[in-house]
């Protein structure tokens, strides 16, 4: 099935947001994928495949190890000095934990939006064109603009931000700077997104505009998403995967996973027994 | 004499106490109303009362005594040695006559003077007993007040923690104090200064001599007090100081924020603290005997003609004890970006050194510039470096091998040895005091109020 | 919503050009991270030339060379009822005599120069504290000149010409002879920290710094630790919120940032001119020391208050106890390692100061140890720095080893009050 298809098809189930059971073709392949702080280990043996053009969400209580092993997806695990990685994780068929690779090129690809907006201290214009003027994605003053628009169109908000583009990014709204934060991603187009709780830090409105543009753009990005609420998880994505005191529970298409659980800690996950 | 006295306070405060305490612990024990305070309270109340006017009339004595007998002893000199003679000769009057108590006599001293001496000796003597006694005296008087006050309700605690209060205001208000002791001397001085020099004359001036003649006779110039070339002598140590500091305190801060792992930070940041610690007469003299000769020879294999006290050398060693204090401001401010800003530069596929040049380092610039200021400041404080290294003839130039001195150095200069305070010469310093203290206050103010407003960003 | 497909792909990323732009950009970090190891390499390095420059040419101050001379102090020449009167210089001369047979009378003076211009005050001091002495001879160990210790130590090298030295030929035949006797000896220099100050390098020593020094600190001290305490308390545990304590708060910050040389000026205005104090003593010495540490001492009190934490506060209220006694006797014990931490760094910071106690003229050349805080002294910075203008090639020697002294006891305070902090310091 082509790719187009796929897309036409979830179009086609937009309305109840039903996640497609259709099998689609991998992008992340991780495979027993540990990692240690120090002397203690915070994730044991994960292996899971995440399928492209598709929103995978990471659900679990908190400690679980959800965002531990999305940090592994682009590295930023190496930021901290006494963590350690252990397992094979392929991006594209490339393992990215290959000591030849350059981590700027995979951040590059897989690009990451964080819990609490943190766009930096510049302007609106400067904050989108940071990424592709760092990687050489473009090089006039007019390719900066028409990447710096594009991808605020894509965040959903150009319309909001087209007057003060040159006013500091940090002078927006909690959801306006977190779009702000995800047009940044999208700017120098990567193809997987991370999302580490996107959307704990804002209200319900800036909420549901953040999770609406995440539907939107399903449609070319492959997405994973660490989340806290299960509704979320439900609202959005395609697949979900339960974490547990850092195993990996159970992982299966989205609706499969939330109505009939072949776990029983799921069950009791999901029916609120804990949490 | 002043020990015996402050002995003499302790003990009378001490059987205040005990006094006090005893006469609290009776109401305790006899009377039929419930007694506010505990014993001991009513103890501290009267001891209080009785030790500090003691102390604060003993203080008193022993700061004015001095004075007041040396002008006694001025007026019991005959009429015609003190009629007409100057402020400096009645000071030598009275430094012969003390010379003399002391047994520290050069020649034999007129009749005039060894009477004086002999009235100092006495007059001293009783001083020291009257002192004593007036202090017995106090301290009794006012035990026999306060215990009279003592009762059953008495709020001896209340008092007690009232005058204690008291106290603690007065320790705080020292701060203010001492700020205003150091403008009042200042001004004070230089208020004098001006009197004889002019202000226009003494801030726009380009010739600093300030060497005046001794005698009254002697043919010299009368001493030349034009500052500039003081204060640019100063700003071009200060400049070299911080172009040396500023590169290695930055990059060590840069370094030790992105690139170091915790087992380097934790054995370089210690290192700085003793670059930091190290007193600055020991960089002074490590400027002399090292670093001067080195830049000297350097110069000449270059083929430059270098002062043996060049600004360079000074300035250079400034820089090293400088380096410390813009490494840990700077790393502070970097630290203080929080760490979301760097993981959001990181994650989407920039370097380190983009995320640090392009990211931490904009965010951080108004701390790291309140510490470069304060640095600043501290450089054109810095006083023992540049007394040991740097030159003592105000050269008007910004020739970095040239020797140049500067507004500290001119202070100390001017006023070590022998001071008197109705010269120009000495009255001078405290002119130059006067524009440090200003010049480095408002940089100080000023990064302060960077550096807090910086803060305040992002806690 | 535009739906253009994410242009990245293996083509692009894997292009020459943006291969070696990334190459471009990994040379960058390599870059700052160079540069940042060589500025903390610079730091440390010169660091590491100040210590070495200070112990290379300070260690030979710590022995001193000694000649062994047998004195017959004979009952002739010094009576035993005074022996504080006689030519003490006419025995040495005597000695010399005995010991060197050979010297001719031309060349006698330069052998009387070997030995420190004081040897007659040294044996005559010997002497009036051992009057048995008299009529006996006795082996002096009496130290040896300037140069000639300069000789021993190989600072001066017989092989430079003559003229080019401060030691003559003769007197360099005449030290190999003294050696080859086994007259010469070089022991440990207590003189270093027993002898008060000296114009000869070879008899100098920081007895009075050092007690001068301590005398300072000790005023210091007893002025800045109960006036900080107390100050600090009232600002952290009971001022309103007022301009006034804004005013103080500014004031402090502001204080503890003044240039130290101006405080000397305070010193020099207030006490010295206003007050009448004596000049060069260590009591005004430590007080304008403890007004420059002031700031410091409140800082770190304040600090140490904020440590502890509120619910022990409300906890005393809470039975009843007033405010007076619950810091007394609660928040001011827990407070204390902090508190006291403070004041060690603060005093070791005063110790090392120079300025203010040389324009309160804590920089006379003073040759017996203070008696106590009125007396005239110097400090061991302010020795440090009269050595360090002495002109005489031994004083280099003394100057270093004089900072090494000085950072011994700044290193042992670093020491202790690292150690109370690890020690007594408890964590909320």
């Amino acid at each position: 099935m082509s790719a187009v298809a796929v897309a036409a098809n979830d179009k086609a189930f937009e309305t109840v947001r039903t996640p497609d059971p259709e099998p689609r073709p991998i992008k992340i392949k991780a495979s027993d994928v540990s990692v240690f702080y120090g002397e203690k280990q915070a994730l044991f043996d994960v292996s899971i495949d995440i399928p492209e053009r598709a929103v995978t969400a990471f659900i679990g209580p908190s400690g679980c190890g959800k965002s531990t092993f999305l940090r592994c997806f682009n590295r930023m695990n190496d930021t901290i000095d006494i963590c350690r990685v252990t397992g094979e994780m392929l991006v594209s068929d490339a393992n990215i934990y290959d000591p030849r690779l350059d981590v700027v090129e995979l951040r590059a690809r897989v690009g990451m939006v964080f819990q609490k907006p943190n766009p930096f201290p510049k302007s609106i214009w400067d904050n989108i064109a940071y990424g592709p003027k760092i990687h050489g994605l473009a090089k006039t003053k007019a390719e900066f603009d028409v990447i710096v628009e594009e991808s605020l169109q894509k965040a959903g908000l150009w319309n909001e931000v087209k007057d003060r583009l040159h006013e500091p990014g940090t002078g927006l709204s909690g959801g306006q700077q977190q779009r702000l934060c995800i047009a940044r991603a999208v700017a120098v187009s990567p193809e997987v997104i991370l999302m580490d709780e996107p959307c704990s830090a804002l209200d319900p409105i800036a909420t549901a505009k953040v999770e609406e543009l995440i539907d939107e753009l399903r449609e070319n990005y492959t997405i994973v998403i660490v989340t806290h609420s299960m509704q979320q998880a439900a609202r959005v994505s395609q697949r979900t995967a339960f974490f547990h005191l850092g195993i990996l529970v159970e992982e299966g298409p989205t609706n499969v996973l939330f109505t009939s659980p072949k776990e029983k800690r799921t069950q009791d996950y999901i029916t609120g027994r804990f949490g | 004499m002043f020990g015996y006295a402050l002995l003499l306070i302790i003990a009378m405060s001490l059987i205040a106490y005990f006094v006090g305490r005893s006469a609290g612990s009776r109401f305790a024990t006899n009377s039929q109303e419930k007694i506010h305070s505990l014993p001991s309270y009513h103890g501290a109340f009267v001891a209080v009362w009785v030790g500090i006017p003691a102390l604060i009339l003993l203080l008193l004595w022993v700061g004015l005594q001095g004075t007041a007998i040396d002008q006694l002893l001025l007026s019991s000199l005959p009429e015609q040695m003190t009629e007409g003679a100057s402020a400096s000769q009645l000071n030598l009057y009275l430094q012969e006559i003390h010379n003399v108590t002391t047994g520290r006599v050069f020649g034999e001293p007129s009749p005039e003077i060894k009477a004086a001496a002999e009235r100092l000796i006495r007059w001293e003597a009783i001083a020291r007993w009257a002192m004593l006694v007036v202090i017995l005296a106090l301290t009794i008087v006012v035990l026999m007040i306060t215990r009279a006050q003592l009762s059953p309700r008495f709020r001896a605690r209340n008092n007690v923690e009232r005058i204690v209060s008291g106290l603690m205001i007065f320790c705080a208000t020292l701060a203010i104090l001492t700020t205003l002791g150091i403008i009042g001397s200042l001004l004070f001085e230089a208020w004098a200064f001006f009197q004889m020099v002019p202000v226009s004359e003494f801030l726009f001036g380009l010739n600093w001599e300030p060497q005046i003649p001794i005698r009254e006779d002697q043919v010299a110039a009368a001493g030349a007090f034009g500052a500039i070339p003081v204060f640019t002598g100063t700003l071009l140590i200060a400049f070299i100081a911080m172009l040396v500091a500023t590169p290695i305190g930055l990059l060590t801060a840069i370094y030790l924020v992105e690139y170091a792992s915790d087992r380097v930070r934790s054995t370089v940041k210690p290192i700085m603290e003793i670059l930091a610690g190290v007193p600055t007469v020991v960089y002074g003299f490590f400027a002399v005997l090292i670093v001067a000769p080195a830049v000297r020879d350097f110069g000449s294999v270059l083929g430059l003609a270098v002062s043996p006290n060049s600004a360079l050398a000074a300035g250079g060693v400034m820089g090293i004890m400088i380096i410390p204090f813009i490494s840990s401001l700077s790393d502070d401010a970097l630290n203080a970006v929080p760490r979301a800003m760097r993981d959001g530069s990181l994650a989407m596929g920039s370097t380190r050194s983009e995320t640090m040049l392009n990211v931490l380092l904009p965010a951080a610039l108004p701390g790291i510039m309140g510490g470069i200021l304060l640095a600043l400041s501290r450089a054109i404080g810095e006083t023992m470096i540049v007394v040991m290294a740097a030159g003592l003839i105000a050269n008007l130039t910004f020739n970095p091998v040239d020797s140049v001195t500067t507004v500290t150095v001119q202070i100390v200069t001017l006023l070590i040895g022998d001071t008197s305070f109705d010269s120009p010469k000495t009255l001078a310093a405290f002119a130059l005091g006067l524009v440090l203290f200003i010049i480095t206050l408002c940089l100080n103010v000023l990064a302060i109020r960077i550096v807090q407003k910086y803060r305040e960003k992002y806690d | 919503m535009s739906t253009t497909a994410p242009t990245s792909t293996d083509s692009f990323w894997h292009s020459e050009a943006a291969i070696a732009r990334r190459k471009k950009r990994h040379g960058a970090d390599r870059r700052l991270q160079i540069f940042g190891i060589t500025a903390i390499t610079i730091a440390i390095g010169l660091l590491g030339i100040l210590i070495v420059s200070l112990v290379s040419t300070g260690y030979q101050a710590f022995v001193q060379t000694e000649i062994a001379l047998p004195v017959n102090v004979s009952s002739e020449e010094v009576s035993r009822d005074d022996p504080s009167k006689g030519d003490y210089r006419d025995l040495i001369r005597q000695a010399l005599h005995a010991e060197f047979p050979d010297v001719g009378d031309s060349e006698f003076r330069q052998l009387e120069q070997m030995l420190t211009r004081n040897a007659q005050f040294i044996v005559r001091d010997r002497v009036v504290s051992n009057p048995s002495l008299v009529g006996q001879t006795t082996t002096f160990h009496i130290p040896m000149a300037d140069p000639i210790d300069q000789l021993n130590k190989g600072v001066i090298s017989a092989e430079t010409p003559e003229d080019r030295r401060r030691v003559s030929n003769v007197q360099v035949e005449l030290f190999d002879q003294m050696e080859q006797r086994g007259l010469v000896s070089t022991p440990f220099n207590w003189g270093l920290f027993f002898n008060a100050d000296s114009r000869f390098p070879e008899l100098a020593g920081l007895a009075g710094a050092i007690v001068g020094s301590f005398y300072a600190l000790l005023v210091c001290f007893l002025i800045s630790f109960p006036v900080g305490i107390a100050a600090a308390v009232y600002l952290e545990e009971f001022a309103p919120k007022n301009r006034l304590t804004d005013i103080i708060e500014v004031n402090i910050n502001n204080l503890a940032a003044v240039p130290s040389v101006v405080f000397g000026l305070l010193g020099l205005a207030v006490f010295l001119n206003f007050f009448g104090l004596p000049r060069s003593a260590p009591l005004v010495g430590g007080m304008v020391l403890s007004l420059m540490t002031l700031p410091t001492m409140i800082i770190v009190t304040r600090a140490s208050l904020k440590a502890v934490p509120p619910s022990i506060r409300e906890g005393a209220l809470g039975m009843g106890a007033s405010k007076h006694q619950v810091i007394t006797q609660h928040v001011l014990p827990l407070a204390l390692p902090g508190i006291l931490t403070g004041t060690i760094l603060g005093l070791a910071q005063a110790l090392g100061e120079t300025a203010p106690l040389l324009l309160i003229g804590m920089n006379a050349f003073i040759t017996s140890p203070p008696g106590g805080i009125m007396e005239p002294a110097t400090a061991l910075p302010t020795q440090i720095f009269i050595w360090a203008d002495s002109p005489e090639r031994g004083f280099v020697a003394r100057t270093s080893a004089a900072i090494l002294v000085l950072l011994g006891f700044l290193i042992t305070m670093n020491m202790i009050a690292i150690f109370l902090r690890s020690r007594l310091e408890r964590r909320w």
